[in-house]
């Protein structure tokens, strides 16, 4: 299928999409796009069917509540809808793990997971990702928004810099 | 005429709160997907400087939004103080983020742009989400643990015009003339780069 995928879409292009996306959100729901608190609410949920949620917690109770009537759960339901549409009709729907030319197997996923765990930190602590601090907050000039960009963003080239190797 | 949020106004009840909710995800979705951030080797492109993919669309997403939002309200038709502004919590979101960044040069996607890769096919992004979950999971048990830090320096719903005391489209103005001064600037960080072999 990747013989007849589609080149991606103009960045610019795309990203003018997205803010105006973004900016329906904020015009009709009064909130913007996120992704992190969608995975917080079900591991609220999660923790909640093994009886374990901590009353009062301030993180996990903020997240309490059932999943199909979260805003962020339904919104991220939603994005597998549009990525798995966008991708279908491209030709780019493809199992395969990516990876660099010289990365195995084992050594991306082995890195997916532990760096998908450490983003889940800081995304606890941060009170949001890329989409809910970066896009959202960043739009609204929210300081601790403009905060995050620039810390996640100088972290990144410092441990992308040693890991180069994994994908050129 | 103030027309919206139409939530916050009462123009739209909860079903049609989140119907909104799924159809700005599917468009969410499908955008993320277009530009190629469901590829983690694309969206790593950005930090090996061979193609600045993510600063590209993530800037071009905020100058579109903050236009978008300063003239909407400045026109009257949208509520500026009904939209929900993240609040600040200076210390932990400055730390978060140091540590997100971190986790997102090791994984080689971000939360929003796993779950693309995932649905669509990309094994390591489903390890990622599942990370992420596992990490949010983890860490969400440990914050009491690490005392007050999480609601440490807590700055409530404080905007950069507030902080600085400057005119909200003086910031406008400044973020808008950096992101087109980076987008720019991006074909001669990406061509320098190519002439450099790594």
């Amino acid at each position: 299928m990747s013989a007849r995928a589609r080149p991606y879409a103009d960045p610019y292009l795309t990203g003018v999409v997205l803010g105006l996306v973004l900016l329906v959100a904020f015009a009709v729901s009064g909130r913007g796009l996120g992704a992190s608190g969608a995975f917080a609410s079900v591991a609220t949920a999660a923790l909640d069917g093994v009886g374990l949620v901590p009353a009062d917690d301030g993180f996990f109770t903020a997240h309490a509540g059932p999943l199909l009537r979260d805003w962020l759960v339904v919104e991220m339901i939603g994005v597998l809808v549009g990525g798995f549409a966008s991708a279908a009709l491209a030709g780019r729907l493809r199992v395969a793990v990516e990876r660099g030319p010289r990365a195995g197997v084992r050594t991306r996923l082995a890195l997916a997971g532990a760096g998908g765990a450490v983003m889940g930190a800081g995304a606890v602590l941060a009170r949001g990702c890329t989409s809910g601090q970066a896009l959202t907050g960043g739009s609204l000039l929210a300081v601790g928004s403009w905060t995050f960009i620039a810390s996640a963003f100088a972290a990144a080239y410092l441990v992308a810099w040693p890991l180069r190797r994994q994908w050129t | 005429m103030t027309a919206a949020p139409l939530v916050a106004l009462g123009h739209l009840g909860e079903r049609g709160d989140l119907a909104a909710a799924l159809a700005i995800g599917v468009a969410f979705g499908w955008c993320l997907e277009r530009a190629g951030l469901g590829s983690a080797r694309r969206m790593m492109a950005q930090f090996d400087l061979t193609d600045l993919v993510v600063f590209k669309v993530m800037f071009s997403a905020i100058v579109t939004a903050l236009l978008g939002t300063f003239w909407l309200a400045r026109l009257g038709v949208l509520e500026l103080g009904l939209v929900h502004v993240p609040e600040t919590f200076l210390l932990p979101q400055l730390a978060g983020g140091l540590i997100f960044g971190a986790g997102l040069a090791i994984a080689g996607l971000c939360p929003g742009t796993s779950c693309v890769a995932a649905v669509t096919g990309r094994v390591d992004g489903m390890v990622v989400a599942t990370g992420f979950l596992a990490g949010v999971l983890a860490t969400g048990v440990t914050l009491p643990a690490l005392g007050g830090f999480f609601t440490s320096t807590a700055l409530g719903a404080l905007t950069l015009p507030a902080l600085l005391r400057v005119p909200y489209g003086a910031v406008v103005l400044l973020v808008v003339g950096a992101a087109l001064s980076g987008f720019a600037l991006a074909p001669r960080i990406e061509r320098r780069r190519e002439r450099v072999p790594a």
